[in-house]
């Protein structure tokens, strides 16, 4: 048996096989029809936005500038306004994020660099739980359970701190029978309530990162002699740093828009103050479940426009925040 | 026998043998280099009953801050100074800095866990009593006072309500946001970046914001009464971007190896989809669909807008006022009688069940499988 050379053969002309990118079949029916389930949902959800961005028009066009400065919301009297509410919104979120960021952190840090081997991923599923617990949960445990004991911290605060301006109250605190109500239904007590809501998503961020603290810089400086508090030191958390605050800023997004907690623990007021353990705030998301129901078109078109600039805050800060987190040094420049 | 010269010039290694070798070290006197020694034992539990002990002088004998928040507060902080003055008068300084910092860390994610498990079991202990009536999962609230005992009246149209509703919003989303993540991931292209951008901006909506959106479009300008399809609508226009967004990172890390393997061996890309990329992400999958769920199914606001609340059972989406879970906890929270509060918190009860029960089945299909245990081992290298 003897193999033929090509030699033999008669020479084939020598053309490509021809190869077409085309879709064709199946395939053609896939693109379209996930390209069309694709653009449906660009225009559900883009079109949302467009809708709010063009409800803030002629609202912006009737109240002018002084949407933005005005206090008060009296459509009667023809004067709305959302600096009072802007103010309150950041004011319940600077107070959650006063008590979520360090405790995010510390949690943080527990579970990536102390808590043993075998109940690391237990203690990840409970953040995960903690993040899934609905938030009118969180809105009675800061009603019933943390409000006595909050507004006796707050009264505690205002009686040692009180001359700091933003732990100051309208009541006596040396007062033999002190005015318990005025340290209650205050954006202190509805800050705790989101604080619990929108720690275990800053927590969740930070852990994911701190994870990916390279293995090679922990071992180096625990070869160099470092505690475990030196390794966190020198290398998880200059690592960590945009996850860090990257997970803060998400966690104040989500603090921003929280609704319900905040609508069950504060009674509303429109003042323009800084003062956060005194009675009555109000936010953008409370005043519009507040004033929906009784609102004519215009003033249903302002409170769109509430909930529109709410939005975009909202979007500016995840947006920093998912660019801080994917510029943070995660997986680049650390292969050993 | 003469040396080749270039090994004689080839780089030597040379081991000076000193003499006096101290002996080597014996299996039995080895350095400890992890545990608990006793010395730090006693520092930690010492210090620990130190600082209970002047909290509670503090907090009960000489100050009026006796409250058991103010002495927890206090014992910590105690607990801090003193540890850091009894760890100085034995170790150096970095010793001192890290058992400060593990006391700080752990004392944080205590606090965490003590918050989380207070909400749950707050909320089950004060449902407690009304858990046990079986007219609560049986009746409905038709006809039924705010002062009416607990042996009437129940929960049945609020379950039945959240269960439509979501089960509205979860047929609605679910098709659209997993179409559009099989978009954004195995089309792709210039317009499929531009439907992730607008995707994942839309998360940030919040939930109120796409509530008022269903009360203007569906019920003011297309006069749509408040009805449970209205509600359902609300919580898809707040899922769909979650669930897609969830489902996209989830598709994202499906290994392009496989999807190349596929298509060599001469699959379509609609079998290669089909095939190969859904069944790898399915328990990820899964798992951003139920947790997606779990968030539609607390969310009170956007309901509040929208579906209106009957005290009695309606079976039809279309039409009626409806009630839910939440929104019946919320209304039932505020009215200040006290029975409806407890009836509030059992509506809670069942609400948090129903996510623990969510939540759990999540984990149960994300769970490793088959590779367990090689699993487990990558992990723990990493």
């Amino acid at each position: 048996m003897g193999t033929q050379t090509l030699g033999d053969r008669p020479a084939a002309p020598v053309t490509p096989r021809p190869l077409s990118r085309k879709v064709t079949g199946a395939d053609r029916v896939f693109v379209l029809g996930t390209r069309s389930v694709g653009a449906s949902v660009l225009v559900i959800t883009g079109g949302i936005g467009v809708f709010l961005a063009l409800q803030a028009f002629p609202t912006i066009a009737r109240y002018g500038p002084s949407f933005f400065t005005e206090n008060q919301w009296q459509p009667d009297l023809g004067v709305v306004g959302i600096s009072g509410v802007l103010l309150g919104t950041f004011t319940v979120a600077l107070v959650a994020m006063t008590f979520a960021f360090p405790l995010a952190l510390t949690t943080a840090l527990f579970i990536s660099e102390y808590a043993p081997g075998r109940i690391k991923a237990v203690l990840i599923s409970m953040v995960d739980l903690m993040a899934a617990v609905p938030s009118i949960i969180y809105g009675l445990w800061g009603f019933f359970l943390m409000q006595p004991l909050a507004s006796r911290l707050a009264r505690w605060l205002h009686q040692y701190l009180g001359w700091l301006p933003f732990f100051h109250v309208d009541a006596d605190p040396d007062a033999a029978q002190w005015d318990q109500t005025m340290y209650t239904a205050s954006a202190f007590v509805a800050g705790l309530a989101v604080a619990m809501m929108v720690l275990p998503m800053a927590s969740s961020v930070m852990r994911e990162v701190f994870s990916q603290a390279p293995l090679g810089e922990r071992e180096g400086a625990l070869a160099l002699g470092a505690t475990r508090w030196g390794v966190i030191q020198s290398v998880v958390l200059p690592f960590g740093r945009g996850g860090i605050i990257g997970g803060t800023m998400l966690g104040l997004g989500r603090a921003l828009g929280e609704t319900i907690a905040v609508l069950l623990i504060i009674s509303p007021a429109f003042d323009l103050k800084v003062r956060p353990l005194e009675l009555g705030t109000n936010t953008v998301s409370a005043l519009i479940a507040g004033r929906f129901g009784e609102a004519s078109p215009g003033q249903l078109q302002a409170l769109l426009t509430a909930g529109f600039v709410l939005f975009v805050i909202t979007l500016v800060i995840n947006t920093l925040a998912a660019v801080v987190v994917a510029r943070s040094r995660s997986g680049a420049g650390t292969d050993l | 026998m003469t040396v080749p010269v270039s090994q004689s010039l080839a780089p030597q290694t040379w081991v000076l043998q000193p003499d006096d070798l101290p002996p080597a070290p014996g299996a039995g006197d080895r350095r400890r280099l992890h545990g608990v020694t006793a010395a730090d034992l006693v520092v930690t539990v010492g210090s620990g009953v130190a600082a209970l002990a002047v909290a509670w002088l503090l907090c009960y004998a000489l100050l009026p801050w006796g409250t058991p928040l103010a002495f927890a507060v206090v014992s910590f902080v105690f607990y801090l100074v003193i540890v850091t003055v009894t760890t100085s008068a034995v170790s150096p300084g970095p010793a001192v800095a890290d058992r400060v910092a593990a006391a700080v860390i752990t004392g944080g994610a205590g606090l965490v866990a003590l918050g989380l498990g207070s909400a749950v079991v707050f909320v089950f202990v004060r449902a407690w009593p009304a858990l046990w009536h079986w007219n609560m999962y049986t009746q409905d609230m038709a006809g039924v006072g705010p002062r009416d005992a607990l042996s009437s009246g129940g929960l049945l149209h609020a379950v039945v309500g959240t269960v439509i509703q979501v089960g509205i919003a979860v047929v609605v989303t679910v098709p659209l946001a997993l179409g559009a993540a099989v978009y954004m991931t195995e089309v792709g292209g210039r317009f499929a970046r531009v439907v992730r951008t607008v995707v994942e901006a839309m998360t940030a909506l919040p939930s109120i914001v796409a509530g008022l959106f269903v009360y203007t479009t569906l019920l003011l300008a297309l006069g749509m009464s408040k009805s449970g399809f209205a509600a359902a609508m609300a919580l898809s226009v707040m899922m769909l971007p979650i669930i897609a967004r969830a489902a996209d990172v989830v598709l994202r890390v499906v290994p392009s190896g496989l999807r190349e393997a596929s298509l060599a061996l001469g699959a379509s890309r609609w079998r290669t989809v089909w095939h190969v990329v859904l069944p790898t992400a399915r328990p990820g999958l899964a798992t951003a669909l139920i947790l997606g769920v779990a968030r539609g199914v607390g969310e009170t606001s956007p309901v509040l807008l929208t579906s209106g609340a009957s005290t009695f059972l309606v079976g039809t989406p279309f039409g009626q006022q409806m009630n839910s879970l939440p929104l019946f906890v919320f209304s039932t929270v505020r009215s200040g009688e006290p029975i409806f509060i407890q009836r509030g918190f059992a509506a809670a009860a069942v609400l948090l069940t129903l996510v623990l029960g969510l939540f759990a089945l999540a984990r149960y299909i994300a769970r490793p499988r088959g590779n367990a245990k090689k699993n487990r081992k990558d992990r723990s290298r990493r």
